[in-house]
């Protein structure tokens, strides 16, 4: 149970406020915000997401550049409250269709009515966008989103990709169309943050896949929906947690380590046919998580190599090679090394001819960063950098700099291997054919080379 | 009801709104000139005007002088108008009582609204005013909202009886709302009116049971057996908060036996698999704490809940992931082995908040051992590098405290060193601290270290609790750093520049220590050293130089014995968390606690304690007594339980899909096993007699049946000597006059097993078990590490004999002080016996 709900903004404004009960002293969201903004402790900490003040215990999230926050007197269970006010941002967003700053002030009435309903007294009633909807009455104002800088994994669609239709990420679910239909459609979205750190051998020490099958539903009527997924897909490493990569290498079988469903989603035939049957409720919700260890390909390798040239100089080549078909396109790649805290300037060499690349020293965090708008599969790229010290190296220049660390988006790209076969829509009539999305995409979550 | 209100602006504008006060004059003419208004389009301009009011308020702008336009402009049939009136009206009703009495009349109109949504909201807002004198107003739109034929009204309503008891409590129950409450829950056909029932009433009782009995035998009565299987059995009808809060209802419901504890983990199997990790959580709560009792199947629990922990750790928010490692952390202090294979989940990832990355890294710390030490420490010794330098700090304490783990420290002494050698301040600074710690553990590594240490220059080493660690180094191995005395006395000459107090006391001890071993060369840094003390400012650095220099005065040979003592090893060093508090924090699983490594009684008022806090309930051994009643809750409902229960058949419906994926295997109960003590070897209680039958295993077949495994039928106890009446009772009264009367048949003192002392850490399990083994408290009492019990139990048969006894345990000592007082003599060595063993299987 919690006593108060309040979104802030970057600046600690209050954007909503509600308090259900009454029981929290005033000024509570100012407090916050300024231990939050001057976390003590060592070298510029980011405040935990919970802590206790004076017997108030605040518990936060950060949405899209927002604090949202609640406070209680109470010893709770923290991951309900932390799920609640993610929950919270994900309702307001289906309603509001992007959730920012403006949205949320455009349309503070449409969101006090929504948390009406969401919490009373403090306790959590329902966080269903379906059935929120027949309480809710304003009518959003949604903003351009064109304009708006992309949130959220699903909204790297948005991007230039001339496949999907640009607007389905920021739709709200209660809006009605320019066209005044409702156009009926649904989203599947593979999304895989993939985390792997190779040695500086370039052997894979560690990796990992966490992946979300996310669904967005605009269907009316609720019609019931199969996923088929892979059909030798399994689940569990039979009980052992061996985090070995010996079994899996040369077969095609996907082995998920472990996964967890929403609600609505029946298993009755998943385990003999691998089916996921679900009624959608409206808005965005990830119908199955799950997480690998087996092992995969990576899409890049990294070559990082640094080495003393002379007094007080060092070069730095960077190599990324792209593995993964050329028909597959990697975009806002972005490549940063540490160097050496005694660096002074550096100077970049690209490889004659390319086009795309952004290179950078950032003085004040001693740190190179190389962008490439985009990477084709099969493709290598290749950075000189020359480094000049304004004193001696302490003799072991590579503990000095590093890790390489990298991120990258690939659409239609999945490293599990995990894939949506069909999308099977029950309905009667035989003309009803509505619009269905299945979108892959492989993000990394932290991908990182040792020198 | 909203933001901070009220800012005083009326006495004291604020400098900052220079416009404020004129805005919201306008904003009162306007609503006066649209309140009665009926023209077309009137509603679109009062929501517009509504919504200026409410963004005030939303920024903490005071606009309660506009709260008798706004109660006027409210007369409509705009329900989003409607909507944001409500909103205002209850944000300022608290602070305006009076002009409150304005609103009820339209709220109460609202209240009997056509359309159920228009009356639920009224209810609701009727009830969220929190003014005391309008408390008539609302129990008649109460009383009606819980019979209202729409379930959302019911909802409202459900929750209003709550918020009335917080504005008046008499109110409340006067208006015999709780009973109200209580038949709902049971009867109503709508989830979330049940769980709205069961909030509320879960929060009345826990606050009327401090001065009503009956409250109290209600809150207990929330956890009885027939309506904790009523909500078990449909569960899967509620909302997943409301699945959260019937499952740590459970977590709190004692089962009478072990095929009630696997029908429940049977039923609740699948909700491991949730995606809201609220409910994970909860559910691993419950089979936690419903598994204590049977080690098999409590580690079969932990092999089960790891894989759903680490998806919930690494597919959620930072901040889930946050939630989820610091119960994984609990987890793994408990059941270190468990996770060891699994220690790469724990590696930091690059883009993780720091947050999380130093749970992590005590996680790794805590896991590691013989098998991965290697891997972890290579691990940590890549972020010893880290850009991040407060990881880095964090990184290489976790190598030193793995260090002092003894595992492997061989390689890990090589590799601290090898971080002095990187020449990083802040890197120097942690690791001498920790060189520091191995010595004192492992003075065999001396030499190795002190080659090294002796080259870093104290120049260098500017943090008090690095730069202490070297000077005390200097003090320790003088003997083996030809320049010690001269750094030392180096020091004592910049005596002023060192504004740390610890380093100077550090500094005035070393040079003592190494005026023993190297008198001529440190002579004259002694001197100097105890004249600068002598003049210090501050008392604890003065007071140390005065008490050297006066033992020094005393006798040199004593100041040496007191300064340079011979050293022992030091073995194991202080851990910082006692048994007891983890315990307390685990019997707290999943909530802050956890997350804060506190129990909550530490950073909570008593008033906000968690509602059904039992443990809290132990008392003064004189006031409190354990009515029989209490005892026995379980055989109060047996008479009900079964129309309640699910049928068989039912029951196989729902264990069906869960059994093929795992299934709880009933431990194999060997009664050989169990430690019985014979009482005539009073002091060597922990001396197992294996071949003795154990006291009451006859559960065991049964659970094998039920759960239709199959297993091996667990031998067949032979008859015990000495047979207890389960249902003995015995008043406080009856049991002080016996207790007075008897003489003592049997007085002895024994150890008790470490589980034990764990499982202390909350008595009221002891009483729980020796409640299992027909041994009834009937006081109990002390604070830790000691406690003091009265049991009593009853032969069956005839005659009826009592048995009495005073059992003082001591958890720091580890050892129990029995005293036993029988009607007959002669059975209490055989009754001694049985409550040994009984005792000694406390923790299993």
């Amino acid at each position: 149970m919690i006593s108060q709900f309040f979104v802030l903004s970057q600046r600690g404004d209050n954007i909503v406020f509600r308090d259900y009960r009454g029981e929290i002293q005033k000024g509570s969201a100012e407090i916050f915000f300024r231990k939050v903004k001057f976390w003590k402790g060592e070298e510029s900490e980011e405040a935990p997401p919970i802590f206790n003040l004076d017997g108030v215990n605040y518990i936060h999230v950060k949405v899209a550049g927002l604090l949202f926050v609640a406070t209680t007197g109470i010893n709770v269970s923290p991951s309900l409250v932390l799920e609640l006010l993610q929950r919270i941002a994900r309702v307001i967003k289906d309603y509001l269709g992007v959730l920012n700053e403006d949205s949320l002030r455009k349309n503070f009435v449409l969101v006090y009515e929504l948390l009406d309903e969401v919490i009373d007294f403090g306790y959590p009633q329902t966080t269903s966008t379906e059935l929120l909807k027949s309480y809710v009455f304003n009518e959003p104002l949604v903003i351009d989103a064109a304009r708006l800088p992309a949130l959220g994994p699903a909204a790297m669609f948005m991007q230039g990709a001339k496949k999907m239709p640009g607007t389905a990420v920021t739709k709200s679910v209660i809006a009605i169309e320019p066209g005044g239909r409702k156009r009926e459609e649904i989203f599947v979205d593979v999304i895989e943050k993939i985390s792997v750190t190779f040695s500086s051998s370039g052997y894979i020490l560690t990796s990992e896949i966490d992946g979300t099958i996310q669904m967005k539903s605009y269907l009316t009527g609720n019609p019931e929906i199969r996923l088929a997924l892979n059909e030798d897909l399994s689940i569990g490493r039979n009980g052992s947690s061996i985090y070995g990569y010996s079994s899996s290498t040369g077969g095609g079988m996907v082995i998920l380590d472990d996964c967890n469903f929403h609600e609505s989603v029946q298993l009755d035939s998943f385990e003999v046919d691998r089916k996921l049957t679900l009624i959608p409720s409206d808005g965005e919700f990830p119908v199955m998580n799950y997480r690998m260890t087996q092992e995969f390909k990576p899409p890049f390798r990294i070559n990082a190599l640094i080495q003393e040239a002379g007094a007080l100089k060092a070069e730095v080549i960077l190599k990324v090679r792209a593995d993964f078909p050329s028909n597959i396109t990697a975009n806002t790649i972005m490549v940063q090394m540490p160097l050496p805290s005694y660096t002074t300037r550096v100077s970049f060499e690209l490889e004659p001819g390319t086009v795309g690349n952004t290179t950078d020293f950032k003085e004040g965090t001693k740190r190179l960063e190389w962008g490439l708008k985009k990477i084709v599969g099969g493709s290598e790229h290749t950075l000189r950098a020359k480094l000049t010290f304004n004193q001696e190296s302490h003799g072991n220049i590579m503990r000095e700099a590093g890790p390489v660390n990298m991120t990258f988006t690939i659409p239609m790209y999945n490293a599990s291997r995990l894939q949506v076969r069909y999308l099977e829509i029950a309905k009667k009539s035989k003309t009803y054919n509505p619009y269905r999305w299945v979108r892959y995409v492989t993000q990394a979550n932290s991908y990182v080379a040792r020198l | 009801m909203a933001p901070p209100p009220q800012f005083q602006r009326s006495s004291s504008p604020s400098p900052s709104q220079p416009s404020g006060k004129s805005e919201i004059s306008d904003l009162k003419l306007q609503l006066r000139q649209l309140a009665g208004s009926r023209a077309p389009g009137a509603d679109d301009a009062k929501r517009e005007l509504f919504k200026k009011v409410i963004s005030h308020m939303t920024v903490g702008v005071d606009v309660s002088s506009l709260f008798s336009e706004m109660v006027m402009c409210s007369a409509t049939s705009d329900i989003v108008l409607k909507k944001m009136c409500y909103l205002y009206v209850g944000n300022y009703a608290k602070g305006n009582p009076d002009l409150a009495l304005l609103t009820i009349n339209f709220l109460q109109r609202d209240c009997r609204d056509e359309d159920p949504m228009i009356r639920g909201l009224a209810l609701r807002s009727l009830c969220s005013l929190r003014v005391t004198n309008l408390v008539e107003y609302l129990v008649g739109p109460l009383g009606s909202g819980l019979k209202d034929p729409n379930a959302y009204v019911r909802t409202v309503a459900a929750m209003g009886v709550l918020k009335l008891y917080h504005i008046s409590a008499s109110a409340c129950v006067d208006a015999d709302f709780p009973s109200m409450l209580k038949r709902l829950m049971l009867n109503d056909p709508d989830s979330q009116v049940v769980a709205n029932c069961l909030s509320s009433l879960q929060e009345i009782w826990s606050a009327e049971a401090n001065t009503s009995e009956e409250a109290a035998r209600e809150r207990e009565a929330l956890l009885s057996k027939p309506l904790v299987y009523h909500l078990l059995n449909r569960i899967k009808e509620f909302n997943e908060w409301a699945q959260c809060l019937i499952l740590d209802l459970i977590s709190n419901y004692i089962p009478s036996d072990n095929d009630e504890i696997f029908d429940i983990m049977n039923l609740l199997e699948d909700r491991l698999q949730h995606a809201n990790g609220a409910v994970v959580l909860g559910t691993i709560k419950v089979f936690l704490h419903l598994t204590l009792s049977m080690a098999d199947v409590h580690q079969q629990v932990y092999e089960r809940i790891k894989a759903p922990l680490l998806t919930l750790m690494s597919s959620g928010s930072p901040e889930q992931s946050y939630a989820v490692l610091s119960h994984l952390h609990l987890l793994v202090m408990r059941a270190p082995v468990l996770f060891s294979s699994d220690y790469k989940h724990f590696y930091c990832q690059y883009s993780e908040p720091s947050y999380v990355k130093k749970l992590k890294l005590e996680m790794l710390t805590a896991i590691a051992n013989e098998s991965n030490t290697f891997e972890i420490v290579t691990e940590l010794c890549e972020y010893a590098a880290n850009v991040d330098v407060s990881i880095a700090r964090e990184a290489i304490r976790a190598v030193g405290k793995i260090a002092l783990q003894q595992f492997d420290v061989n390689a890990i002494v090589d590799r601290l060193l090898q971080f002095l050698e990187m020449e990083k301040d802040y890197v120097t600074a942690e690791t001498l601290v920790l060189v520091k710690d191995l010595l004192r553990k492992y003075p065999q590594w001396s030499h190795d270290c002190i080659a090294v240490v002796g080259n870093i220059s104290s120049k260098n080493v500017q943090e008090p609790k690095a730069k202490s660690a070297l000077i005390w180094m200097l003090g320790e191995y003088s003997q083996d750093m030809p320049e010690a005395p001269y750094i030392l006395e180096n020091l004592v000459d910049n005596w002023d520049d060192e504004h740390s107090s610890e380093v100077r006391l550090h500094l005035l001890t070393a040079v003592m220590k190494c005026f023993f071993k190297r008198p001529p060369e440190t002579q004259n840094a002694l001197g100097a050293a105890l004249a600068a003390g002598l003049a210090d400012f501050r008392q604890d650095v003065h007071d140390r130089a005065l008490f050297y220099y006066r033992l020094l005065q005393y006798d040199e040979s004593t100041a040496e014995r007191v300064v340079n003592p011979p050293k022992q090893a030091v073995s194991v060093f202080a851990d910082t968390q006692s048994s007891e508090l983890k315990d307390r924090i685990f019997d707290e699983f999943n909530s802050l606690s956890v997350i804060y490594q506190k129990p909550s009684y530490m950073f909570t008022g008593k008033e906000h304690r968690g509602l059904t806090d039992i443990s809290e309930e132990l008392g003064n051994l004189s006031v409190e007594a354990h009515p029989a009643a209490e005892a026995l809750p379980a055989q109060i409902y047996e008479a009900n339980d079964v129309d309640l229960l699910l049928s068989t058949s039912e029951k196989e419906e729902v264990r069906g899909p869960v059994n093929n994926s795992s299934a709880y295997r009933a431990p194999d109960y060997d009664s050989t096993t169990a430690a019985l003590v014979s009482s005539q070897v009073p002091l060597e209680a922990d001396l197992s007699i294996p071949g003795l039958p154990a006291y009451n295993p006859q559960v065991s077949s049964a659970i094998d049946d039920l759960l239709g495994l199959g297993l091996s039928v667990a031998p067949t106890p032979a008859p015990p000597p000495l047979a207890l009446n389960p249902k003995a009772a015995l008043d406080p009264g009856s049991f002080q006059r016996k207790w007075s009367q008897l003489a003592i048949s049997s007085s002895q003192e024994f150890c008790i097993e470490p589980r034990a002392v764990v499982a202390l850490a909350t008595p009221q399990t002891l009483l729980r078990h020796m409640q299992g083994h027909h041994i009834q408290c009937i006081a109990s009492g002390g604070q830790p590490p000691s406690f003091k019990f009265f049991f009593y139990a009853q032969r069956a048969g005839q005659p009826p004999s009592f048995f009495l006894v005073e059992c003082l345990v001591n958890s720091s000592s580890a050892r129990a002080q029995v005293k036993i007082k029988a009607d007959d003599g002669a059975a209490a060595g055989d009754f001694s016996a049985l409550f040994q063993a009984a005792l000694s299987k406390f923790g299993e």
